[in-house]
């Protein structure tokens, strides 16, 4: 499939509950707010207006304060609710004009829903709940029982499948309601607030367990949620919704460090950035290097002219070799060439590593981390300092904007060639 | 004082009835002969029955209905036991199933009435604004009421008598069915919903599975008016053990009506207790 194909196509969609449509609708179009037009007309506005894309096999979160039209967005896709204007393609499709049996064909072969209170039917088993999409389907008995059984295990819940619904933990009845609506093998998940009724804990573990599953199916998951770290964690991209009217689409870097407006940033301002921000986002460039060849003499010379106490020591290849210090190259003042002995070995990151881990690292080995490529070659370098910027800043901070603007690692080494390093860079 | 005209509410009512029996004489006929036929395969099959398979035959169930290991349910098997036995010892054995098959007949109306009446209402807000004051109309109504279009459309007999217990024990029925149904939570339907189900598919697979402990509250209850009903029918004929309640009022016989009246009082006892065991098993 095409990973880049739009899978889900939301053209203008508005949703509004109450009679006087058509009077809301126009109000909403003067740019009126939502409380504006229900004090006007007792019309309640779910959203307004939202157009956007939703790409096959990515997992897109829909997030919002309470009331902001999460849900109604979510509903006009498999048309739980209808909408009031506009148009939701799915596969190029529009759902809106479909024929109640047509809606019924789609919904079975392409939706699965995931229900913040679960949705189960008490008076059945795990089993009985989770062949529920497959009955419906007409499918047999025995065939819809084994691939029942087969959705189970992928959930982790063996062992349950005679237990009922109310009998299980939270934490379970989601797993049930998870392997409920994967059981017809959807292509596109919906996922409403599926895990806050839950406790952290139990939470964060079916977070984990769902991108776990998304590595292995590929599914377009629409994943509703009001907490922003879940966005951030399960999100490929995000769209954040307020009063019924989209505010901003992005990737959970972007929404972090270009937060739309004033709404965003409030929003952004709780998150746990330590576990969003990776090496990438936050390193430094290397602006001052040792090379192995150099003479201790100009090793001296450029500590003296960069201020630092110690250098990295990177080949004309942008290959670590380690880190040295300044009285280690005191030792050798006299010296023709470095000793490899002095180099002291210093921590590598991927680029992609988050700052939570790096965190652990700086703090552990007590000394910076090096960023590095797949090929091993110095991209950057993230210290103390560094993170606490990051993590220190609420909207554009220097670091980010630098490595933006800045593709070009600048390890000040005559000897590196511009278009080696121009090609190393590994920008966002 | 001027004195304000009567209206001839009665008059009306009558002429109504008039017109009903001249103009739809054959299909009263038709429903007539069904239900005549309904109560007498209920009746023989009640009969074919031996008294003493029969009397155990209800223990059994009761045991099994309401789980052996329950101290509860042994209670109900040996009531049974000895409040059959005494029914039989005190000669109402036949008119003890002669109320049972007129009860069962009235509840199977009812069901087949009554259900799709509930649905109805659970899922149309017009329907439900037009069945709520019939309802309160039929539930408030003296029951002797019911006696006399019935006697006038069906004659004497066990026919008017079932057709009388029919509507007067409708009413909640029909709304715990609704209530039942309109009790859904909203998330289970759109679940439902999400995976392509149908109309009926959502009804029969959901609505009336969640909504039964309701649905089987409405029926015990149904039966239990019904039962009330059992005296009040006798009046116009249809015999059973509230004929013996009337005997003995009329003949100011108290022995008698006491006789018959705690015989309905037991079958009605292990009615109820039968039918809401079955209710609730489905809920746990
Ligand atoms: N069926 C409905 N009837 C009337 N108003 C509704 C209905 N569903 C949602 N709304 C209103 O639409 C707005 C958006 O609701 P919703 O999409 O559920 O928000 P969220 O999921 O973001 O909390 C709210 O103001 C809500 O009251
Ligand atoms: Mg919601």
């Amino acid at each position: 499939m095409d990973q880049n194909a739009a899978k889900i196509e939301i053209r203008h969609a508005s949703k509004v509950f109450g009679r006087e449509e058509r009077l809301a609708l126009d109000l909403l179009d003067k740019g009126l707010s939502k409380s504006e037009v229900q004090k006007r007309t007792g019309v309640v506005v779910g959203i307004h207006d939202i157009s956007l894309n939703i790409l096959a096999g990515e997992i897109f979160v829909i997030m919002g304060l309470s009331g902001s039209g999460k849900s109604t967005l979510l509903r006009l896709i498999n048309r739980l609710h209808e909408a009031s204007r506009g148009s939701i393609l799915v596969d190029g499709v529009d759902v809106t004009k479909m024929k109640a049996s047509e809606l019924r064909a789609l919904r079975r072969r392409a939706f699965g829903m995931v229900f913040q209170n679960f949705g189960l039917l008490p008076q059945r088993t795990v089993l009985g709940n989770v062949e529920f999409g497959l009955e419906i389907q007409g499918i047999p008995r025995s065939q819809r029982r084994e691939r029942a059984q087969e959705v189970i295990e992928t959930v982790g819940l063996q062992g349950y499948e005679q237990r009922y619904a109310a009998e299980l933990s939270g934490g379970m009845q989601q797993r049930v309601g998870l392997a409920r609506a994967l059981a017809a093998d959807p292509e596109i998940l919906l996922m409403d607030e599926a895990f806050s009724a839950l406790d952290p804990i139990i939470r964060s573990q079916l977070q984990d367990d769902l991108l776990e599953i998304q590595d292995r199916l590929n599914k377009t998951i629409v994943f509703v949620s009001h907490d922003l770290d879940e966005a951030l964690k399960l999100g490929n991209r995000i769209a954040i919704l307020r009063d019924g009217r989209l505010i901003q689409v992005g990737d959970p870097q972007e929404i972090l460090s270009h937060p739309a407006d004033e709404y965003v940033s409030t929003f952004v301002e709780g998150a746990d950035r330590s576990k969003v921000l990776t090496a990438r986002d936050v390193m430094q460039n290397v602006r001052t290097a040792a090379n192995p060849k150099d003479s201790p003499r100009v090793v001296l010379r450029k500590m003296e002219r960069s201020g630092f106490g110690g250098l990295m020591v990177i080949d004309n290849g942008r290959r670590l070799h380690g880190y040295i210090d300044l009285s280690a190259v005191r030792s050798q003042r006299e010296k023709e060439q470095l000793s490899t002995d002095l180099f002291r070995p210093i921590p590598t990151a991927d680029a992609n590593a988050k700052l939570v881990d790096l965190i652990q690292i700086i703090t552990d080995k007590g000394s910076p981390v090096a960023v590095i490529d797949a090929r091993q070659r110095v991209i950057g370098v993230v210290d103390k300092s560094t993170i606490l910027a990051a993590l220190a800043q609420n909207d554009d901070g220097p670091t980010v904007e630098e490595n933006h603007a800045d593709p070009t690692p600048a390890v000040a080494m005559a000897s590196v060639p511009a278009s080696q390093a121009e090609s190393s860079a590994s920008g966002s | 004082m001027t004195s304000i005209p009567t209206i001839p509410l009665g008059h009306w009512v009558s002429h109504g009835v008039d017109y009903l029996t001249a103009h739809y004489g054959a299909s009263l006929n038709a429903v007539s002969h069904f239900i005549h036929s309904l109560i007498s395969l209920l009746e023989h099959g009640l009969r074919a029955v031996p008294v003493l398979i029969f009397i155990p035959l209800v223990a059994v169930l009761s045991l099994l209905a309401l789980g052996w290991q329950r101290p509860r349910a042994w209670g109900l098997a040996l009531f049974s036991l000895f409040g059959l036995g005494l029914v039989w010892d005190l000669h109402l054995w036949h008119a003890l199933i002669q109320t049972l098959a007129l009860v069962l007949a009235a509840e199977l109306l009812i069901l087949i009435v009554g259900i799709p009446l509930g649905i109805f209402a659970a899922q149309s807000h017009l329907a439900e604004k037009i069945l709520r004051p019939i309802l309160d109309v039929m539930q408030t109504m003296p029951a002797f009421v019911y006696l006399v279009p019935a006697v006038i459309f069906f004659g004497l007999g066990l026919v008017p008598g079932v057709i009388a217990t029919t509507i007067f024990a409708l009413p909640p029925l029909v709304r715990l069915t609704a209530l039942g149904i309109r009790q859904v939570p909203a998330e289970l339907v759109e679940a439902t919903e999400s995976f392509g189900a149908t109309w009926w598919q959502l009804l029969w697979k959901v609505q009336i599975p969640t909504a039964l402990p309701s649905i089987m509250a409405g029926v015990n209850q149904s039966i239990m008016l019904g039962l009330s009903m059992v005296v009040i029918a006798s009046m116009i004929g249809a015999g059973g053990l509230g004929n013996e309640v009337l005997q003995g009022i009329t003949q100011l016989d108290v022995g008698k009506s006491f006789v018959g009246g705690i015989s309905v009082v037991i079958l009605a006892i292990i009615i109820d207790r039968l039918t809401q065991a079955f209710g609730q098993q489905r809920k746990e």
